[in-house]
């Protein structure tokens, strides 16, 4: 609870600061001497403002891309004062108006990341140069998401990620001008733990197969580490290369190798495929191996992959960052506003890109101003609800957001198209919060001179 | 012992893709002289024409789940189901296999439309030329791909009773080994296909001139023989045979757009290791890259050496090609200006 | 033959040099209009022109398709970051290292590759070069921080800067001398770089050793009759034209200093023979023009969205505005590469040859009108291919 009551004390200060401002000065003059007396990227002139949306739109996250798209347009929408408004009225405490942000129409550009760090920086310095966007947001990897956020940090652009799990997005890598709504491979571990031992028992083997590159490497860690505290045994890991396709290689040692749970640390394509090569060829749902009943177990789970990955997805375990079937009033009003503009309910990405948009505007209006540095010092230690996940913390320390966490299971019996996974437990936020010191990493300064300069 | 005899099995259902891609593009180099980048495509829209069957099957009545409310959520019940019940659920079941009467015809026609709308206006053309305008159609091959069924993969499962393992070692006396129904299936049908493509080439007239023609175009266009019609044959051939391929790949992975790419650098080097203009040579290479990627995959001999998985298949290529100057079973003179 | 020509005149080569250098410096003026007026892409512009420029040497002039260079572009930015934490944050350090190591890289791979030839050379170089990529995202991830990129950071030790006391920020971009080579600053850096590539080029091209590696290109059996030994002057032009690259991968790193493995991948390699053909094979300018082309699509392209497209189209009437912006959707946004597949096939399809070849029909019309000889016009339209 130290976390909260420090927390108290910075918002008190903070808020009392700006109190006294607001008082002395009538609202609009402040704003306005801040946008005189600071020079700073982008600073938005005209009576609109222009955000960056940088998703992959070609590539194997197209798809993910494509419904971060639809969650930004729909975010913009709604900061506009148009359509249902979404979870704008769920939001608390809320400084958003409906009439864009600081009383400026919300524009926005797109761009394709490729899935590629090199052109994700290239589009996201299109967007800061040629179209003056003030911030940047989305993309479906965390290669991407480190690479774009230290160049929105040199930029002094502030970058709101998208769909990004690896540990160190917000640890070794983290940036004073990135932010991080989604939670992480520790978190993951921490909140899966547990479940996997009730489940599963305690006594019990398992066996990695890794996606071969940090993202891969930190949720193996953090699995390792979760699933030991629990007293299990790990048989062995093996590091397996990015888009291989085929795993049959790695699978066929499995069985024989004395384990009988098998994690598959793996996203996207390649999780696709593990997944279904496991369960429909290899056959290892159906193996018995020391007594016990062999389980499989994915640790990030989405929407688009339990799609990809069809039958072979049910009664499996894994975490998500949030479920559109998630019974709360944000949740209910997110869902319905995305439903009925696209005939299709949100994935988890884009209920992080919407978030994320909503917090960033959130923080400007708090601030008073564009001004990087201040919408900074908004956004850390700020506490909020109302945006799907429940009590959040963006966390001042690491730009991270701290909230509950769900584990979900591969649904048996869809009742629908759509209904892929359903929650099995809600981890709560105080058990998935973590020191923020053990990964290291530095954020950096606040004033850069960025691309005013 | 059971460890290795599991990767061999697991080289061949690799292989046996491998080797179908290659043999259909060492078919094209040797009678066409043309660089098909777009083969790799070709693979991929076999593997799509299942997905079409597939959803041509399934085509549902939608009963509308009321529990949700602002937007159209339904349980889908094939008609098949319906009409036909048990007897429609298993044509839904065997549903790859029985694609395969999609993919030929599909892939022949389009096979043969590439041969004439594209491909021989290049025959003459520089083999730069050639790879550009086959590189862009196969990028607006997966793009229209795209737009239809988007960038996710796409499940196909084999059929039941042909999904799961199977306990081979049993019938040898061996423990422990049982391996994928469906990959051995795969390996078994791989054989079929390119025993048929030489049976065709060897026993047929039409294949002798092919085969005369990979071994000397220019003589055979002198001889009088009416070389064009023959190309566009051979053509379509290569691209049903990858297209097949490819069709029947898709319960061991879940096709997406850009499957073509992924294969299509594995599949020029498994042509060059064979030996340009050599059709056995595509063939034995296709199967030996695909095995000795497994072994290379064994975490006995990661151990040994890290990271030897990621690039033991384009390690053997440079071994290979740096002793054999013309690969496992290449001819002098081709493709080697 | 145009493919072999004499050397023209120094005066004719300073004529076109400096046409060259006032249209690349004056890019920002008139690349503004159709949207890439600004520094990013002008700085791609520059820095894979000089990639598809060193490229040429080796495959428009002697004829040898690598299908691996995006090697030597990654370890030329691996190299350039390295620089950067180890050394010193000044560009000109930076480079050189970053020049000398693909240089060597590019000797070693060239020494195994060219004791092939044809399609046996490129496979070589690309497994070598899809062996770096793949090592470089895996183990070797303590030298090139994998899937993440290798960046600069606060701890680095940059020993020269330290013992020349020159005080660099914790985060700070690389410079030259002082000049911090971002935005505008970082775009005119790479096109004086671009000029000074593209008169290296056109100095090997007249020169006697250009002149062999055409000869080479045209028939490598018979001047092997001769007991001319090319490997000599094969392996000079692919370490030259492997240097480029390395120049090119240390701008990349300069001008934005994080080096990720997507550069070595087979994809990046085959982009800059796209690049070159597009162009022109074995055309001066021709590469330059191909690589702007495909970064312009790939940047601009893939930015247009349909509200974009309505703000564009809407000084047509309502319902046509909409017709126009469905017909124009599927090819931009998302469907960028629809587009550049679609232009690849055009382009070689109507002027085999490359766009160089358009530009020659045109001024051959225009040369024609004016002369009325068409003998000339022919004769230029007569040059053989690539091969």
């Amino acid at each position: 609870m130290s976390i909260k009551l420090e927390w108290s004390r910075r918002r008190f200060l903070t808020t009392s600061a700006a109190l006294g401002a607001g008082l002395a000065a009538p609202h609009v003059f402040v704003r306005n001497a801040w946008s005189q007396d600071k020079v700073f990227c982008n600073n938005p002139t005209g009576g609109t403002v222009t955000l960056g949306f940088n998703v992959p739109q070609s590539g194997p996250y197209a798809d993910e891309g494509a419904d971060e798209l639809r969650a930004f347009q729909l975010a913009v929408k709604h900061l506009n004062g148009e359509g249902d408004g979404g979870m704008i009225p769920t939001f608390k405490p809320s400084s958003l108006k409906g009439n864009g942000i600081l009383g400026k129409k919300v524009a926005f550009v797109t761009g394709d990341t490729q899935t590629k760090s090199d052109a994700a920086r290239a589009s996201a310095k299109r967007m800061v140069e040629a179209d003056k966007a003030i911030m940047i947001s989305g993309g479906s990897s965390s290669g991407v998401a480190v690479a774009v956020q230290s160049l929105c940090q040199d930029m002094g652009v502030i970058f709101m990620t998208g769909l990004t799990h690896s540990n160190d997005t917000t640890g070794k890598d983290k940036r004073r001008y990135g932010f991080r709504h989604f939670f992480n491979a520790y978190m993951s571990g921490v909140a899966l733990g547990p479940v996997l031992a009730e489940e599963y028992g305690k006594d019990r083997k398992a066996y990695h197969l890794t996606a071969d590159y940090t993202w891969g490497w930190t949720q193996e860690e953090s699995m390792k580490n979760a699933t030991e505290a629990q007293g299990w045994q790990t048989v062995q890991t093996v590091r397996t290369p990015l888009g291989a396709g085929d795993f049959s290689q790695y699978l066929t040692p499995v069985l024989n190798s004395g384990a009988d749970v098998l994690i598959l640390n793996h996203y996207g394509g390649d999780m696709v495929n593990s997944l279904r090569q496991a369960v429909t060829q290899f056959d290892m749902k159906s193996k018995q191996v020391n007594g016990k009943n062999f389980e499989i177990v994915v640790p990030l789970f989405s929407e688009l992959m339990a799609e990809g990955a069809g039958a072979a997805a049910k009664g499996i375990l894994g975490t998500a960052n949030w479920d559109w079937k998630l019974d709360n009033a944000a949740t209910k009003a997110f869902a319905k506003s995305f439903g009925t503009e696209y005939g299709r309910p949100p994935s988890q990405a884009a209920h992080t890109c919407y978030a994320q948009t909503l917090l960033y505007a959130n923080a400007v209006e708090m601030a008073g101003t564009f001004y990087p540095p201040e919408v900074i010092k908004a956004l850390e230690d700020f506490e909020f609800d109302g945006l799907g996940n429940g009590p959040t913390l963006y966390r001042g320390a690491d730009h991270q957001c701290f909230k509950d966490v769900l584990v979900v299971r591969g649904k048996e019996e869809p009742a629908n198209q759509f209904d892929l996974m359903e929650v099995v437990k809600i981890v709560p936020r105080d058990t998935v919060t973590y020191d923020a010191s053990i990964f290291g990493g530095e954020l950096g300064p606040a004033e850069v001179k960025g691309c005013a300069a | 012992m059971d460890a290795l005899i599991l990767q061999v099995l697991n080289g061949l259902d690799k292989g046996g893709a491998y080797a179908l891609i290659a043999l259909g593009l060492t078919l094209i180099f040797g009678t066409l002289g043309v660089v098909n980048f777009a083969h790799g495509a070709l693979f991929m829209l076999g593997a799509f024409c299942s997905v079409s069957f597939a959803k041509l099957l399934t085509i549902s009545e939608r009963v509308r789940d009321e529990s949700v409310t602002f937007f159209e959520a339904y349980k889908e019940v094939p008609y098949l189901e319906i009409w036909w019940g048990e007897t429609g659920k298993s044509i839904v079941d065997w549903a790859v296999p029985l694609s395969l009467l999609l993919t030929v015809p599909v892939m022949l026609l389009v096979g043969v439309a590439m041969e004439r709308g594209l491909i021989r206006f290049f025959y003459k053309r520089s083999h730069a030329e050639q790879i550009l305008v086959t590189f862009g159609l196969a990028i607006v091959l997966q793009e229209i791909v795209k737009s239809f069924f988007g960038a996710n993969p796409i499940p196909l499962a084999a059929p039941a009773a042909l999904s799961g393992s199977a306990d081979i070692g049993s019938l040898v006396g061996l423990h422990g080994i049982s391996y994928p129904l469906w990959r051995m299936i795969y390996f078994v049908f791989s054989l079929g296909v390119i025993g048929a493509v030489f049976a065709f080439l060897q026993l047929t007239t039409f294949g002798m001139v092919v085969r005369a023609g990979m071994a000397d175009r220019e003589t055979v266009g002198l001889l009088g023989i009416n070389i064009g019609r023959r190309f566009t044959v051979v053509f379509g051939i290569a691209a049903v045979v990858a297209g097949l391929a490819g069709s029947m790949y898709t319960p061991i992975l879940s096709p997406n757009y850009h499957l073509g790419m992924d294969f299509l650098v594995l599949s020029f080097v498994v042509v060059v290791v064979g030996g340009m203009g050599s059709l056995g040579g595509a063939v034995v290479a296709g199967f030996l890259l695909g095995i000795l990627q497994s072994f290379a995959s064994m975490t006995q001999v990661k151990a040994i050496i890290p990271g030897i998985d990621q690039i033991i298949i384009y390690l053997v290529a440079v071994v290979i090609l740096l002793a054999l100057p013309r690969g496992l079973m290449g001819r002098r003179g081709v493709m080697e200006a | 033959m145009s493919t072999v020509t004499a050397r023209p005149g120094p005066k004719r080569e300073l004529l076109t040099l400096a046409i060259f250098a006032l249209a690349i410096l004056t890019m920002p003026i008139w690349l503004a209009p159709i949207g890439a007026g600004y520094p990013d892409i002008l700085q791609k512009f520059a820095i894979f022109g000089i990639f598809a420029i060193g490229f040429n040497i080796l495959f428009g002039f002697a004829g040898y398709l690598s299908f691996g260079h995006a090697a030597f572009l990654g370890a030329g930015s691996y190299a350039a970051v390295w620089a950067f934490k180890l050394f010193s944050l000044n560009a000109v350090f930076a480079i050189v290292f970053a020049i000398a190591v693909a240089g060597i890289f590019s000797l070693v791979i060239g020494y195994v590759s060219l004791r092939r030839s044809g399609i046996y050379f490129s496979i070589l170089t690309l497994a070598f070069a899809q062996m770096s990529y793949n090592l470089a995202y895996s183990v070797l991830t303590p030298i090139t921080n994998g899937e993440t990129g290798l960046q600069l950071s606060g701890g680095d030790p940059r020993v020269l800067d330290r013992a020349l006391f020159v005080t660099t920020s914790r985060l700070q971009p690389p410079d030259l001398f002082g000049i911090a080579l971002q935005g505008w600053s970082g775009f005119y850096f790479c096109a004086v770089l671009l000029v000074i590539a593209f008169y290296v080029s056109m100095r090997i091209r007249h020169s006697a050793f250009g002149l062999t590696l055409l000869a080479i290109k045209s028939n490598q059996r018979r001047m092997g009759f001769t007991g001319f030994s090319a490997k000599p002057y094969l392996l000079t032009a692919f370490v030259i034209s492997g240097m480029y690259a390395g120049l090119a991968g240390a701008l990349l790193a300069t001008t934005d200093p994080l080096a990720g493995a997507d550069r070595m991948q087979w994809t990046a390699s085959g982009e800059v023979v796209l690049m070159t053909i597009l162009g022109g094979v074995g055309t001066l300018l021709g590469p330059v023009i191909g690589a702007a082309l495909i970064k312009y699509l790939e940047q601009i392209f893939s930015s247009f969205n349909e509200a974009l497209l309505h703000r564009t189209f809407d000084f047509l009437p309502g319902a046509a505005d909409d017709v126009v912006t469905a017909i124009f959707a599927p090819f931009v946004g998302e469907g960028w590469q629809l587009t550049l597949g679609l232009m690849f096939m055009a382009i070689v399809i109507f002027l085999p040859g490359g766009i160089m070849e358009g530009v020659r029909r045109i001024a051959g019309a225009s040369r024609r009108q004016r002369t009325g000889s068409s003998a000339a016009a022919r004769e230029v339209g007569r040059r053989i291919p690539a091969e």
